[in-house]
């Protein structure tokens, strides 16, 4: 049976990229970024999943204001990197896994959830930055990757609550498809950030770790916090945490296992306009 | 179930909602049409004549052709959309949203790398936050 091993959590800054892309990564303002997931790439390597499930938003690239979907479910084989206006990112295409894919938009939209199933997109930076932070500079990634979009770009958003349940639901789809699987879940986006108006650099690091802690030990409280806290508190686009408590709802203890192990956890201010942040959560073996 | 009107009450700040995206739908849908090389050449070489193709607003226009984000933002525009004028001009993201706080690129970046702005006074209109500018003009169509 396939299974969820651990849950991976950071932010996915363009410019993250863009200094990996240019090679930046050891002048000391991205050094100071890149050093917390020197952990993480090797943790990969020990770790390797069989696919991933990636969280992430679209920043109105294949999404543009024709269509909106709230979750979108990418069930096609495979997906280029998108020219954002700076030209694609050269980093190697993402293979999906379209078998996996299919089985938990069939299930978890039989339990009520309503993904759109997407064969043809490109995905952007949402994506990429953090498989780029995970597994440093690659020929091609080292696994299936299963992308799933959630607007957060169009309110009213998905809430924390409803962003946890849809996570609980995928743990169960996956864990009932019946090949032997090594599945990681990543949450993307984040951590506090504002990147438009008068209230534009606004960070809170108080309101962060705290959110670190809460994701951490009790995510189920955290679910509970309305999405205007996420935007009065984190900035408007600190809303992407929202997308957090998918990957934090699909861990075992929240269906009664053991509590995850904390593997790895960072926090730096700033990149770019963005606090970043990152954790590892391993499920018990 | 409307939108919760707290969302309205964060300053210096404008939350995108199905109103703005009614107001912004040509705007932002310009912006996706320079995600493609040709489209950024026609508008560099004659940016009135390729924001006649739109149907937006004569205000839009003009906001755009002043590169001014805040008033773009008011009248309706995203900033993951508004971005992509940003990319055409060769801008990056954090020297697009420094311009919008009348700071200069310099003294944002020096902000950010002393920790950002601050949230102490900055979470709801009328506390004394640096976000609070009277004379900011991204609430005035809220």
């Amino acid at each position: 049976m396939a299974r969820i091993t651990a849950s991976v959590y950071t932010s996915h800054i363009p410019a993250v990229g863009a200094a990996f892309d240019l090679g930046k990564t050891h002048e000391p303002y991205w050094q100071k970024v890149f050093s917390g997931y020197e952990f993480s790439k090797q943790w990969e390597k020990e770790h390797k999943p069989d696919v991933i499930l990636l969280v992430y938003n679209d920043h109105a690239t294949a999404f543009s204001l024709s269509m909106i979907p709230t979750f979108a479910i990418m069930t096609g084989p495979e997906f280029y990197p998108a020219d954002e206006g700076y030209g694609r990112r050269p980093v190697p295409p993402v293979i999906g896994h379209p078998e996996l894919a299919s089985h938990i938009a069939s299930e978890v939209i039989q339990k009520d959830f309503d993904l759109t199933m997407v064969n043809e997109i490109d995905v952007d930076h949402g994506l990429t930055v953090p498989l780029s932070c995970m597994f440093g500079a690659v020929d091609a990634w080292p696994c299936k990757i299963i992308p799933f979009a959630v607007n957060v770009v169009q309110h009213p958003v998905p809430s924390g609550q409803r962003c946890f349940n849809l996570g609980k639901a995928i743990r169960e789809a996956i864990e009932s498809y019946p090949e032997d699987l090594n599945v990681q879940i990543w949450g993307t986006g984040g951590m506090s950030h504002q990147l438009q108006g008068p209230r534009a650099g606004l960070i809170n690091s108080e309101w962060d770790n705290k959110f670190l802690d809460e994701l951490i030990a009790d995510p189920a409280a955290l679910a509970r916090m309305p999405n205007i806290d996420y935007v009065r508190e984190a900035g408007s686009e600190g809303i992407e945490l929202v997308m957090w408590l998918i990957a934090r709802g699909a861990m075992a203890d929240v269906a009664g296992g053991p509590p995850p192990k904390v593997a790895h956890r960072f926090y730096h201010v700033p990149a770019s306009n963005t606090a970043v942040g990152h954790l590892i959560l391993e499920n018990a073996a | 179930m409307a939108l919760d009107k707290e969302f309205k009450e964060i300053p210096g700040t404008i939350v995108f909602d199905a109103d703005q995206s009614r107001k912004g739908y040509w705007l932002n849908q310009f912006c996706m049409s320079l995600m493609k090389a040709d489209n950024r050449a026609r508008f560099k070489a004659d940016e009135r004549a390729y924001l006649d193709e739109w149907k937006m607003t004569e205000e839009q226009k003009q906001a755009v052709i002043a590169r001014d984000l805040n008033r773009m933002m008011a009248l309706g525009g995203n900033i993951y959309f508004l971005s992509k004028i940003g990319a055409t001009d060769g801008k990056s993201f954090q020297q697009m949203a420094g311009s919008m706080t009348g700071m200069s690129e310099e003294d944002y970046r020096a902000m950010m790398i002393g920790g950002g702005r601050s949230i102490e006074g900055n979470r709801r209109v009328g506390e004394h936050g640096d976000a609070q500018r009277p004379e900011s003009h991204a609430n005035e169509d809220k």
